[in-house]
This record gives C-alpha cells, sequence and structure tokens, in this order.
C-alpha cells in the first residue's frame, strides 16, 4: 500500500482522471453493491446460501470446487447451515475412495469430510479460490488507488463476466467464442452460464440474471476467503486494542520527556 | 562497549558477583539497554526496532506456517490451502506473515533513506552501514525464495524470470543458472532448496543485526544534527544524551504501537491488497501469466533491469566495445547489481565532511528528488515496457546512478555547508526552549 499511496502523493496528477482509465480500455467490471465489501460488511446468509444452489444446479456442470469442504457449510460467518443440512448436502455427491474394496477403490457417497468435487472435464477453472484470483479493479495508471477504494473486485470480477455477454459469437479452430465485455480480450469459451430464471429460489427472492449473478459471485467470495468474517473480526479486536495501547504509551512517553524538555527550556542542563 | 562515557553495571549481591565474574551476561544486556543515546533523535530513529520487531514476527510466524507447509510441488498450493481453511488461526498466521514482509520492507527504505539524508553512512559507521546492505540482501534473498513456496502463478514464473537472469551471465550463465535451481528449469529441486534456505536466511538476518547493533553502539548513534557526541567526561557527556531505556525504548514502543495499528488495519481489512491475484492460481509452467510482475518492494530494481534495451546508446557502446559479450540483458543484470553496489558505497562516494542533509542547502534538494525517483522506479517497474514508460525508467535510472556516483562526490566540493550547531545540547535546546512548543517527541 506505501508504494501505491505514496506514488499517489508524487503523481497527483491521475487523481482527477481516475475512474475513466481504471477499466484499462475496453474491459467493463460493474461495481456491484456487495454486503461484505469494506470493514464493515457482512456475509449475507440468505444470500450464499441461493449462491449455492446456483452453483450446484449450474456450475458444478463443467467447474470444480475442490478447496472447499462440504463441513465448512456449517461454518460460522458463512451459509449458517447446521450439521445436519451439510450432511444431507453432501450425500448428494458420491465420490472415488482409494481405501474400499480391499484398496482396489469404490465409489460411496459423501460425507461432511470430504470435499467438493474436482472437475476438469470442460477445461473450466476451478473456481475454490476464483473470487481472490481475479482482480476486477485497476489503476488509474497502475496507481492501486481503485483497489484501496473499491477492494480488488473479485466478485465483481465474476459477477460481470456472468451478466457481460453481448450474444454474439465466433468460432475458431472449431471453439466457440462468446463475446463478453468483462472478460479480457472480449472472447471467453464458457457458453453464457445464466440467461436469468435459471433456478427457483425457495425464499422467493428476485431470479432475475443481475441477482442471479449476484449470488453466485457472493458464494464463490466466501468459498475463496471463508475465514472473512473472524478476519474482520479479528482487525476490529487488534486495531482498537492498538489504539488504547497507542494513548497509554504516547502518555507515558509524554509524562517520562516532560522534565527534561522542561530544563531544556529553561536552558539548564 | 561505547565511546561514550557512561555508568557500568556493578553486580551486588553474592550471586550477581558470582555470574558476572564467570560470564558478564547481565553487564552486557545493562550496558545494552542503558546506552547513552543522543537526547535529540527525532522520529526516523524509530525504524530500527519496527526492523527488529517484524524480524521476531516473521521467525514466529514462520516457524508456525513451515509446521503445516508441504515443500512438494504437487502439494504446495494445496497446503497454503490447508493452512488458510483448516488450520486454527492459519489464516491469521499467514496473512501476518504475507504483509509482514511488506511491512519489513517499508521499515527497511524508510531506515537506509533516513540514513542517506542524515549521512549516518559516514565515518566512523562504514562498518555499521555495510553490514546493514548484507541485511537488506539477506532480506531480499529471503523474501524472494518465500514467494516461490505458496507456488502460484507468480511465484513459479517470477521465479523462472529471475534466475534467468543469471543465465545472461555470458559463458557460464546457463551453468549457474542450472546449478541455482538445481535442475534445468524450476521444479522440485528448486521449491526444496528456496525452502531450506529461506527458513535459514532470517537466522542469518539475526546474527548480523546484532553484529549492526554492536558496530553503532560501539561508535554511538548518529542524529539529526550529525554533531558528534562530547566524549570528555560521564559528566558532559550527560548533557547530550539520555539512556536508551526508559527515553527511548518508550518512544519507539510506541511508534512500533502506532505502525502496528495501520498494519494490523491492513491484515484485519485489505490483507490482499500488496499481493497478486495471480498467486491463487496454482503455478502451471504451460500458462504464462500476462504480465509478471514482482512484489513492489523489488520494483525500483526491476525497474533499473529493464530500463537498458538494446536502443539505448550505452548499451550499445558497451556491447559494441566489448565485442557483443555485454549485450542488453546481461547490461541491464549488471545495471539491478550496480544500483545496490552504488548504494553500499556511499560512505565513499560522499566526499561532504558535513554529516547531516540539515545543513547542506544543495544537497537537500537532489536527496529529495532521489526520494522521488525512488517512488517512480517503484511505479514504471510495474508498468508495461513501452512508451512512455520505458523513457521514464531510463530517465529514472540515469538519475539513481548520477545521485551516487556524479553528485555525492561533487557536492563535497562545490557546496558551502550551513553552520551546524555547536553540541547536540544547543540543538535540544534551541527545540525546545526558544519556540517553547511542544512537538510530539
Ligand atoms: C458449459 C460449461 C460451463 C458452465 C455451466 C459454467 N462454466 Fe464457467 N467456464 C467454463 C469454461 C470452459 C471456462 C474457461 C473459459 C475461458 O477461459 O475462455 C469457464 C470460465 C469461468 C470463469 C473464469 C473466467 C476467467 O477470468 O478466466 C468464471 C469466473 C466462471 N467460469 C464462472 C462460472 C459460474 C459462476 C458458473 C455458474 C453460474 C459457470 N462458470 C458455469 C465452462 C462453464
Ligand atoms: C526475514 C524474514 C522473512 C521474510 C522477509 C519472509 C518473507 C516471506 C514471503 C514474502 C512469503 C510469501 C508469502 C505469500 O505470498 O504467501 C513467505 C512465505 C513463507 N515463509 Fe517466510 N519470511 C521470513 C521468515 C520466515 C521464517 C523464519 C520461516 C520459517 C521458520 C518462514 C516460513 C515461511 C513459509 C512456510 C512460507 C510459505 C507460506 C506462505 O506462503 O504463506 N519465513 N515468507
Amino acid at each position: 500500500m506505501i508504494k501505491k499511496l505514496a506514488i499517489t502523493a508524487v503523481t497527483a496528477l491521475g487523481l482527477s482522471t481516475g475512474g475513466v482509465f481504471a477499466a484499462g480500455g475496453e474491459q467493463h467490471i460493474e461495481d456491484f453493491a456487495f454486503s461484505f465489501e469494506g470493514p464493515f460488511g457482512k456475509f449475507d446468509q440468505n444470500q450464499l446460501q441461493r449462491g449455492l444452489q446456483i452453483y450446484t444446479e449450474v456450475c458444478s456442470a463443467c467447474h470444480g470446487m475442490q478447496y472447499v469442504y462440504f463441513r465448512n457449510l456449517a461454518d460460522e460467518g458463512g451459509l449458517g447451515y447446521s450439521e445436519d443440512q451439510a450432511r444431507a448436502y453432501a450425500e448428494n455427491f458420491e465420490v472415488w475412495d482409494p481405501e474400499l474394496s480391499d484398496g482396489d477403490g469404490d465409489f460411496r457417497t459423501a460425507t461432511p469430510a470430504d470435499h467438493f468435487p474436482a472437475n476438469t472435464a470442460a477445461g473450466a477453472p476451478d473456481l475454490s479460490l476464483m473470487a481472490k484470483a481475479r482482480a476486477g479493479f485497476h489503476g488509474p495508471y497502475g496507481l492501486g488507488i481503485n483497489q484501496a477504494v473499491r477492494g480488488m473486485g473479485g466478485a465483481e470480477y465474476i459477477a460481470s463476466i456472468l451478466t457481460g455477454y453481448t450474444g454474439h459469437e465466433k468460432e475458431e479452430n472449431n471453439v466457440t467464442f462468446y463475446e463478453n465485455t468483462a472478460f479480457p480480450g472480449g472472447w471467453i469459451s464458457m457458453a453464457p452460464p445464466l440467461v436469468g430464471e435459471d433456478v427457483e429460489y425457495a425464499d422467493g427472492h428476485s431470479n432475475d440474471l443481475h441477482h442471479e449473478a449476484m449470488d453466485v459471485s457472493a458464494f464463490l467470495m466466501w468459498a475463496a476467503e471463508p475465514k472473512m468474517m473472524a478476519r474482520q473480526q479479528a482487525g476490529f479486536i487488534g486495531v482498537f486494542s492498538l489504539l488504547i495501547l497507542s494513548v497509554l504509551l504516547y502518555l507515558t512517553n509524554k509524562r517520562i520527556w516532560a522534565p527534561i524538555k522542561k530544563r531544556a527550556k529553561s536552558g539548564e542542563a | 562497549m561505547s565511546g561514550i562515557p557512561h555508568d557500568h553495571y556493578e553486580p551486588k549481591s553474592g550471586i550477581e558477583k558470582w555470574l558476572h565474574s564467570r560470564l558478564p551476561v547481565v553487564g552486557l544486556l545493562y550496558d545494552t539497554l542503558m546506552i547513552p543515546t543522543p537526547k535529540n533523535l527525532n522520529w526516523m530513529w524509530i525504524w530500527g526496532i519496527v526492523l527488529t520487531f517484524c524480524l521476531v514476527l516473521q521467525i514466529i510466524t514462520g516457524i508456525i506456517l513451515a509446521m503445516h507447509y508441504t515443500p512438494h510441488v504437487d502439494m504446495a498450493f494445496a497446503s497454503i490451502e490447508h493452512i488458510m481453511r483448516n488450520v486454527n488461526g492459519g489464516h491469521m498466521m499467514r496473512y501476518v506473515h504475507m504483509n509482514g514482509a511488506s511491512l519489513f520492507f517499508v521499515a527497511v527504505y524508510a531506515h537506509i533513506f533516513r540514513g542517506l539524508y542524515y549521512g549516518s553512512y559516514k565515518a566512523p559507521r562504514e562498518v555499521t552501514w555495510i553490514i546493514g546492505m548484507l541485511i537488506y540482501l539477506c532480506m531480499m534473498g529471503t523474501a524472494f525464495m518465500g514467494y516461490v513456496l505458496p507456488w502460484g502463478q507468480m511465484s513459479f514464473h517470477g521465479t523462472a524470470v529471475i534466475t534467468g537472469l543469471f543465465g545472461a551471465i555470458p559463458g557460464i550463465g546457463e551453468a549457474i543458472q542450472t546449478w541455482l535451481l538445481g535442475a534445468s528449469a524450476v521444479g522440485q529441486p528448486a521449491l526444496n532448496r528456496f525452502f531450506s534456505l529461506h527458513y535459514l536466511l532470517p537466522f542469518v538476518i539475526a546474527g548480523l543485526v546484532v553484529v549492526h547493533i554492536w558496530a553503532f553502539h560501539s561508535t554511538g548513534n548518529n542524529n539529526p544534527t550529525g554533531v558528534d557526541v562530547r566524549k570528555d567526561s560521564k559528566a558532559v557527556a550527560e548533557k547530550d544524551t539520555l539512556p536508551f531505556w526508559p527515553y527511548f525504548v518508550i518512544k519507539d514502543v510506541f511508534a512500533l504501537a502506532v505502525i502496528m495499528l495501520i498494519f494490523w488495519a491492513i491484515v484485519g481489512f485489505m490483507p490482499n491488497y500488496l499481493g497478486h491475484p495471480d498467486n491463487y492460481i496454482e503455478a502451471n509452467a504451460l500458462v504464462t501469466p500476462a504480465h509478471i510482475v514482482p512484489e513492489w518492494y523489488f520494483l525500483p530494481f526491476y525497474a533499473i533491469l529493464r530500463a537498458f534495451t538494446a536502443d539505448v546508446w550505452a548499451v550499445q557502446l558497451v556491447s559494441f566495445v566489448t565485442g557483443g559479450i555485454i549485450n542488453a540483458k546481461f547490461f541491464g543484470v549488471l545495471a539491478m547489481f550496480g544500483a545496490i553496489a552504488v548504494l553500499a558505497l556511499a560512505p565513499w562516494l560522499d566526499t561532504s565532511s558535513v554529516r547531516s542533509g540539515r545543513y547542506r542547502p544543495m544537497f537537500k534538494w537532489w536527496f529529495v528528488l532521489l526520494v522521488i525517483d525512488f517512488f517512480v522506479l517503484m511505479w514504471v517497474g510495474a508498468r508495461p515496457a513501452e512508451f512512455p514508460y520505458d523513457w521514464i525508467s531510463l530517465i529514472a535510472s540515469a538519475y539513481w546512478f548520477a545521485y551516487f556516483l556524479i553528485i555525492l562526490p561533487l557536492l563535497g566540493v562545490i557546496e558551502k555547508p550551513e553552520a551546524q550547531p555547536a553540541t547536540i545540547e544547543a540543538d535540544f535546546d534551541a527545540h525546545y526552549g526558544a519556540k517553547a512548543e511542544t512537538p510530539a517527541e
């Protein structure tokens, strides 16, 4: 940050033209308003649950999520499932267990201790860390101001991809590419996975494209950073404690130096 | 230990005397803690404590991370995710260690530029300066190898680029690169040995830190005036100094608390701000990231490395004279190491007899320009190598060398220094006496 902020001071000129160049030309990342943004942000439990539903019903056909465990669904600061609910969800999956059938291996029903399946069949990247592996915001001019103000923008990037299809397609070497305003280069090989009303939400929440995209992106942010709420809490406790400590040390320091400074003022040694 | 006369430890009870005549360790600690310290030190003298704290912080968090980390190409990335997700408090350990490296470099750069401005590198503190440069080199080595461990895309491709620099050395380059990596490319042998060295080097740094402190305790601290402490007698020395404990310990710890507050806010609320998203993608030799960018603390020297391309006339000249042995790539490598070398040679390049920049009217401005230059290099090091950034990095690199090789030697001859205070005491009294204000000190 020091680098990025200090440079800011040096080239303050860049400030005024900030937002205009932020997206770096054609790539367009929309600044979705997520509930978990900023130091006071919180994951919205219901939104994460809806996001899991989309992930399960749509994305998991092509993508894997191998660093997330089923038991994580019952973790604090996340989806807020009970252990039974997490177990019931896990039981929808079959996993390969190399220890079954006298070491020959066999499939069995998943338990909460298993992780979400990996899935590379469609050549799609694993989504466990996607929300941290992309930055939605950049610049201006490499100064990092946008990321300081708006955050890294990983979830915004994913939501922008999902809503960024223009409807144009092209084919190259037997691969179909879809024009997408958020994807670097403008053409992505993922067919539009969401078009709106792809799933039916149990809580009756709006399932238009915009809301679906936000829900699954919020879920993927949680998947990438499941300890975010705990981390922010540790942040507050630490900052608050250090603030008190700083004040006490400031007063101590002042007190210790007072006689020395007084002597200097009066001109005695 | 110090050349400044002061009280020494007197063992009183029987057991104290017994120990003192066999191992004067308590005396050593006492003398270190009570060392006479110039009383006019300002806030730029706090960075030493911050650096010491960083080292301890990195070692403690690092040892805990190492308990859960696996240095294997197929497991390293997953073991980091294991730390982040399953290990109790593991996510905080890792974020503290990751951002701790950045804090370490913020502190070391502040510390180095403090030394450059107040002439702390000048006689008799050259040895302190050189030891400091060795610490800085070890820090860079440690941080570079640590960054390889999470085995992300930037880890992998960054290592390939940096070790590739050694490949630019004519003739023996490739052999050296293979020797460093333990193979012809970045892979298991490199990861394993980098982990081993990343664990080792911080303890080498700890040893160097002891020598660094020993060195400046032998000469005494420099101070913002650059004027020496009077050493005629204990009574006179006490007019210029105060014991380190409690005056400077409390002051330094206060500063440390404020810095930790900012640090903790970054760890808690934006822990990935200083990192690169690509490092959350597992290393893949077949996919090269669009932009390979080193960590911010390497950028100034990375910019110098990239500045000297084949179309720069100086590069062409050198290439011609050496019959092509020194090509643009090798020239860049030499420039990068040279940029650190001139920094280390500052004590012998600066010809001025006045230590502190405070009393050097011309030097001051060249110094400010150097600080700006450093930030410009840092910025341009992460920009694409195209117009106008190529020009900016060339000019900024040239200034870096000009400052040390031309301006520093020349200023000592042509500059007319201003009057310095007669004593540290006079400076301190003038600061608190006449103006009757209370700056936070
Ligand atoms: C029909 C298969 C398929 C489905 C369904 C699918 N994806 Fe993808 N996805 C892909 C492929 C293939 C890629 C690689 C695209 C590329 O790199 O051109 C991809 C890439 C991505 C990327 C990475 C883009 C980048 O920056 O590299 C994200 C994010 C993503 N998908 C999110 C999702 C989400 C969220 C869903 C569910 C709503 C989803 N995908 C459903 C096939 C799919
Ligand atoms: C001079 C002090 C040190 C510095 C500057 C330093 C720096 C770094 C850096 C930059 C990383 C990469 C962080 C990331 O991107 O994830 C790292 C990782 C690591 N370091 Fe250190 N380190 C230091 C000391 C130590 C020590 C003493 C140990 C062990 C005893 C250690 C163990 C590790 C381990 C296991 C990792 C991999 C985990 C991870 O990437 O988070 N470090 N270090």
